[in-house]
């Protein structure tokens, strides 16, 4: 009985998780319930209690729909930044130009996430995180994004992209990400 | 209920003793000049083998501390068990000023009784028996608290040679990250020397900012459990946890009041990162700081008459305290590219932070009452400085092994020692308050 349900929690479980992998952990909220909704029960603290990190599949001749509405640039949803700095740099003008078009069109909601290299104290890199998602937020809303449809969350230091303790890790972990 | 079972499955609440360190002192820079003594292996008078090697963990103890030396077995001429068999002027040839010795018993199964005494090298070789025993005691402890009183032991050596109070029986709290575990982020408490580790809490999303209630019974700390920054209570003895903040934006580096009545705070939802102190029991709120740039890392005078906090406000950020009564404030660094997660000695005269030098992020000691600066760790990205409650030690994260680990330096920077864990990567360190 305990091994049927871990089984079928873990059946669910795989494919959700590779799916993950290469797409961000969005509407988390959601995708918990749905995971409750196919089965996976919490048993006991060790093998159940399994947390997916799943988004809806996405249907790719949907992505195709957008890109070509919207321009390739709309698959894009990270944006770099120079250490310690917030302001975004113009080449990716064209990404956010085409992220906010179509949350004009859709009238979708995003969060924009704020992250940080590890330079710099936790706290410190907390505000330095807002305020490259804030930067960000600015610029959808110059390009007509109604304020209500954005919302922010800074990691700072804590969800880096790369591990590792280096330069190049570092530049990767500098960024704002948009989740829709 | 289906909320109730989400949190479940979102965060693991547990208590689990661990035998074994997960984190292990190892003393990297030793002081010459520390005093040298001596800690005589305690006799075990019970029935098979004595349950930890107290005289061993004193000393350890002792040394850790950067202000002893004990010698080592291997260099005792004897090894007595009672002040009356010492011979004084061979522990006096080899420069031991102070002597323990020990006794332990077991009066009845899984209870021991320990004897030990302090004894004073100097006043034995002119052999006055009244003077030579600085301190004496005897106590029925369980098997499960040996460790905590050989600690104990530690505090009274320590305060009878030194004139300050031990700060060996406390713990640390620290966040751990190993992102091969199903649950990455894990709030742990062990110790102050890495022994006798519980979890707190864990979670799939980070954990941060670890606080310590004034009567070491509860944590505040920093969840984004739910994909946004909140502050929570808990209480590590009963569990008991409570959402103190979820503001909009930023709810960040919580810090409780000497008195435990209120938590000072970082909070952005007026706009930019300000400080503000919340009353703990009423959730009042007062906003201490307002100002256009960053203002974050709030920490308490000792007296909670004033916060000192990191603000941008004059470009880089520097270390300010602002008075609470009156609001004025005043900035307390000038040196260093910039400073940052300050923190006050709880005899408010040194303030202890992090200060970045040629891009070097170091621990750094200001004394406040003559200015000056001394930089106390030398590698790239040392944060998170903690200090011992007996203002001693300080314990830092930094990198080494090519991971986030703890380190331990001491006040003047003489001593200095790592503490590396054995999977996955340590940091946020924050040192308990007296636990006894």
């Amino acid at each position: 009985m305990q091994l049927n349900k871990i089984l079928k929690g873990l059946a669910i479980t795989l494919p959700l998780m590779t799916l993950a992998a290469c797409s961000s952990n969005d509407k988390k909220f959601e995708d918990q319930s749905s995971e409750m909704n196919n089965g996976a029960e919490v048993t006991d603290g060790s093998d159940s209690g399994v947390d997916t990190d799943a988004i809806s599949p996405m249907d790719m001749s949907f992505e195709e729909k957008l890109a070509a509405k919207y321009g390739q640039a709309i698959l894009e949803n990270t944006i770099s930044f120079a250490y310690d700095q917030s302001e975004i740099a113009p080449e990716y003008r064209v990404v956010l130009n085409a992220h906010a078009q179509y949350l004009v069109e859709s009238q979708k909601s995003v969060t924009i996430e704020g992250h940080t290299d590890e330079r710099g104290t936790p706290e410190y890199n907390i505000a330095l995180g807002e305020r490259r998602a804030l930067s960000v937020v600015r610029y959808l809303q110059s390009m007509g994004v109604p304020a209500t449809q954005l919302s922010t969350v800074s990691y700072g230091e804590e969800k880096p992209a790369n591990f590792s303790h280096s330069d190049a890790a570092y530049a990767e972990n500098r960024r704002a990400v948009l989740i829709y | 209920m289906k909320n109730k079972l989400l949190m479940l499955i979102g965060l693991w609440f547990a208590v689990i003793a661990n035998a074994h360190a997960k984190l292990e002192i190892v003393v990297t820079e030793g002081v010459d000049t520390a005093r040298v003594v001596a800690v005589l292996p305690f006799k075990f008078e019970g029935e098979g083998v004595a349950p930890q090697d107290l005289a061993e963990i004193v000393s350890t103890d002792l040394m850790r501390s950067g202000k002893f030396n004990p010698l080592a077995r291997s260099k005792m001429p004897q090894t007595p068990s009672l002040s009356s068999d010492i011979d004084f002027n061979a522990w006096a040839s080899l420069g031991a000023e102070a002597l323990v010795t020990g006794v332990v018993t077991m009066p009845e199964p899984g209870k021991y009784q320990v004897t030990f005494e302090l004894v004073d090298v100097i006043s034995g070789q002119q052999g006055n028996s009244a003077t030579y025993v600085l301190d004496k005691r005897r106590s029925v402890v369980k098997e499960s608290q040996m460790r905590q009183y050989a600690h104990r032991i530690s505090d009274i050596v320590y305060e009878k040679l030194t004139g300050e109070k031990g700060a060996f029986l406390t713990r640390i709290a620290y966040i751990a990250v190993d992102q091969t575990d199903k649950y990455p982020y894990q709030l742990r408490i062990s110790d102050y020397d890495g022994f006798g580790e519980k979890l707190v809490v864990r979670s799939q999303e980070p954990l941060m900012s670890p606080s310590w209630s004034p009567d070491g019974r509860k944590l505040a700390y920093v969840s984004f459990e739910n994909n946004r920054s909140q502050i929570y209570i808990q209480d590590i003895y009963t569990q008991e946890r409570t959402q103190l903040t979820s503001f909009p934006s930023i709810n960040g580096a919580p810090k409780w009041s000497p008195d435990g009545q209120q938590m000072a705070m970082v909070l952005s939802k007026d706009g930019q990162p300000d400080i503000y102190v919340m009353n703990i029991r009423t959730r009042d709120l007062r906003r201490v700081t307002s100002h256009r740039s960053i203002d974050t890392e709030p920490s308490w005078d000792p007296s909670g008459k004033s916060l000192i906090f990191s603000s941008e406000r004059g470009g880089k950020p520097q270390i300010y305290r602002v008075d609470l009564a009156t609001n004025e404030t005043k900035r307390l660094t000038w040196e260093g590219e910039m400073n940052l997660g300050g923190s006050l000695t709880f005899d408010g005269k040194n303030l202890v932070m992090v200060s970045r030098n040629k891009g070097q992020y170091q621990i750094a000691r200001q004394d406040l009452e003559t200015g000056d600066l001394f930089v106390l760790t030398a590698s790239s990205l040392d944060e998170s400085p903690s200090v011992a409650p007996n203002g001693s030690m300080i314990i830092y994260s930094t990198i080494y092994g090519g991971k986030k680990n703890l380190a331990l330096v001491s006040m003047d920077g003489r001593f200095k020692a790592k503490l590396p864990a054995r999977s996955g990567e340590v940091r946020a360190p924050a040192w308990s308050p007296y636990l006894n």
